[in-house]
């Protein structure tokens, strides 16, 4: 459970985030939507605590990030919008080094490494070295380690971003099975389609504003659009920055 | 584990595994030093001797004008070499040191006991000059200090009527402190070798990292900021520390190569000397290391880091130079300063000198207490939000 109250960021004059609140339940998947440079990324920067809010606050599973940030991230498993890899390392060398950061004991990590790697179905190039890995298999790597302590709640960010058609399928059947194990999953997409297919809730951002709150078929009644595209340029102003 | 530990190991494996990383750390840097050091070294050295020693070639004009004055000063050591036609334009276009020419009225002044003259043409802002200059002029002198006392005997004086002072010259100097110049720059070497052994890791550690996009997960573990500073600089300290290492080991290997039996020195280069030298290094590894990552940390990219920490490789050389130029006497504060304190005590005990152990320890307590603070300063732009960030 994700619960955000009033967040505001600014960099000098710019107001990336200002004034977002939301809650993302466990067992649902909650889509951050918006237009680039709608504040997305700022907004889960500051959930996973890489920033601290100016005013506002996170609380994960109940916990107060500005006042314990170390247990809020062993309750998270985040997919950055930054996802470099070690090309020195294989890929089971670099999901080992997070879950030793992460405190994971040996054997437990083990276990959870090769449960994620039979899932990722990362088995023909988890013994390479990063160096030379297609985008799908970054991701995959990226993901596997960013889960290796069974956390409880979930971020992506833009999870699907670079990714073919078929590895873009079965990253969303992979959001929904951590959804079916309970999970609260949150992830950002500037993409309608994903979205509208895949989330319980959807928040809509736009000028660093939470403009809507709603499941998919509200915000089709509220706007009394019944194409959601037509629905979600509605409630931003303008079609600027969105991807169908 | 300790996540400092972990980080540590994970940046020690994955670094090994990384040519450019090891061939600087383990040959570039330390060997380069020495090699150089030698080469100059052993240049300089044969030069001074054959200046001092050798035979001094020189070009002669007229020198059938005093065949008598020739004929001594051959004695001491000149080889007449033919005349050049205009010593004016050879002395200047360095050509030769230095001319010496004998007019044709020599020969006239020299039988009605006029001052017979000589002429040196040379260029006293060549310096490298000098010594080849006083030589010459130095023989001619006692030639003419010779034949004036002969005069004055075979007038039934003596010749000590001509000398009223006798200045005797007690030169307090050694080989060693002779040498002093020449080697006050090794130190300057090895600070070198920990600069550049640190510093491709330094880079990659943190600008690198931001770069390639991989610190931004890394800073969302569940681990303080100052525990992946403190394995990061552990793993840069390493690597310089061996570069450090392999480099005094080079510098003893190759110590028997500078012909200092010739000076009449010995150079203190044992295996004492090198486990001295590492002691005396080891604040200014960790103190590099923090620097280096500091400089890092501030770049936006791996390339702006590389054009800081080149620019900063020259600060190094400041005591060496200064102390070169303007050798001061060895002051207790010296040791107080880092940087300072490992050039003056590294000088000392390759001349031969004594460190105290008094000294020692100052030079390790300000050496790490400097460091600490660069540390400290370092872990707290560590703790900065901006630093993960990429773009």
């Amino acid at each position: 459970m994700i619960q955000v109250e009033n967040l505001h960021k600014a960099f000098g004059e710019v107001r990336a985030v200002d004034g977002v609140s939301f809650a993302a339940r466990d067992g649902e998947i909650t889509g951050l939507l918006g237009p680039n440079g709608a504040g997305k990324t700022t907004t889960l920067r500051m959930l996973y605590t890489l920033m601290r809010p100016d005013s506002g606050r996170v609380l994960v599973d109940g916990i107060d990030s500005g006042i314990d940030p170390l247990a809020v991230r062993k309750r998270l498993g985040v997919l950055p919008d930054a996802r470099g890899l070690y090309k020195h390392l294989t890929a089971r060398e670099n999901i080992d080094y997070f879950a030793r950061l992460q405190g994971v004991p040996a054997g437990v990590a083990a276990h959870r490494r090769d449960t994620l790697i039979k899932v990722l179905e990362m088995g023909d190039f988890v013994d390479r070295r990063a160096e030379g890995f297609s985008q799908g298999q970054r991701v995959k790597t990226a993901i596997a380690r960013a889960l290796i302590h069974d956390p409880k709640n979930v971020i992506l960010d833009e999870p699907t971003n670079g990714l073919d058609v078929m590895a873009t399928r079965r990253m969303r059947q992979f959001m929904r099975d951590l959804r079916a194990e309970g999970r609260c999953v949150l992830f950002s997409s500037h993409i309608m389609q994903e979205v509208a297919q895949l989330c319980d809730r959807i928040v809509v951002i736009a000028k660093g504003r939470v403009v809507a709150d709603e499941p998919p078929e509200a915000l089709r009644t509220q706007t009394g659009e019944s194409n959601l595209e037509e629905a979600f340029v509605k409630i931003i102003g303008s079609g600027e920055g969105l991807a169908a | 584990m300790n996540s400092s530990l972990v980080v540590f190991l994970k940046e020690f494996r994955e670094n090994l595994r990384d040519r450019r990383t090891v061939l600087n750390a383990l040959i570039t840097g330390p060997l380069i030093g020495p090699l150089i050091f030698v080469m100059l070294i052993n240049v300089m050295i044969s030069r001074q001797l054959s200046q001092a020693e050798g035979p001094l070639r020189l070009p002669v004009i007229g020198a059938t004008n005093a065949p008598n004055l020739i004929a001594e000063l051959r004695q001491q050591g000149l080889d007449p070499q033919p005349p050049v036609a205009d010593p004016i334009a050879a002395v200047r276009n360095r050509d030769v040191a230095a001319v010496l020419r004998i007019p044709p009225a020599f020969g006239e002044s020299w039988h009605t006991g006029e001052p017979a003259q000589v002429e040196i043409y040379y260029d006293s802002s060549r310096r490298e000059t000098q010594q080849v200059v006083n030589r010459l002029k130095e023989m001619v002198q006692r030639y003419s200090r010779l034949t004036g006392a002969m005069r004055l005997v075979a007038r039934g004086l003596s010749s000590t009527l001509a000398s009223p002072v006798l200045v005797d010259e007690r030169d307090q100097s050694t080989p060693q402190s002779r040498a002093g110049a020449l080697f006050s720059i090794l130190p300057y070497f090895f600070v070198l070798t920990v600069f550049i052994g640190g510093m491709y890791l330094a880079i990659d550690l943190t600008a690198g990292e931001r770069e390639r996009q991989s610190l931004e997960p890394l800073f969302v573990n569940p681990v303080a900021p100052w525990r992946i500073l403190l394995g990061k600089v552990a793993a840069i300290c390493v690597f310089s520390a061996c570069s450090l290492l392999i480099c005094i080991v080079a510098f003893t290997v190759a110590g028997r190569f500078i012909p200092t039996e010739k000076l009449g020195m010995a150079l203190g280069l044992g295996p004492v000397f090198a486990v001295e030298v590492l002691v005396l290094m080891l604040p200014l590894v960790l103190l590099i290391a923090a620097l280096e990552t500091l400089v890092a940390a501030f770049s936006k990219s791996f390339r702006e880091a590389q054009t800081y920490l080149s620019l900063l490789m020259l600060i190094p050389i400041l005591p060496s130079i200064m102390l070169s130029l303007f050798p001061v006497k060895t002051a207790s504060w010296m040791y107080a300063v880092p940087l300072l304190s490992q050039q003056v005590a590294i000088t000392e005990l390759l001349l031969g000198g004594s460190v105290t152990a008094a000294q020692i320890g100052t030079c390790l307590v300000c050496g790490f207490a400097v460091a600490a603070l660069m540390l400290a300063v370092t872990a707290r732009v560590y703790g900065s939000e901006r630093l993960a960030i990429s773009v």
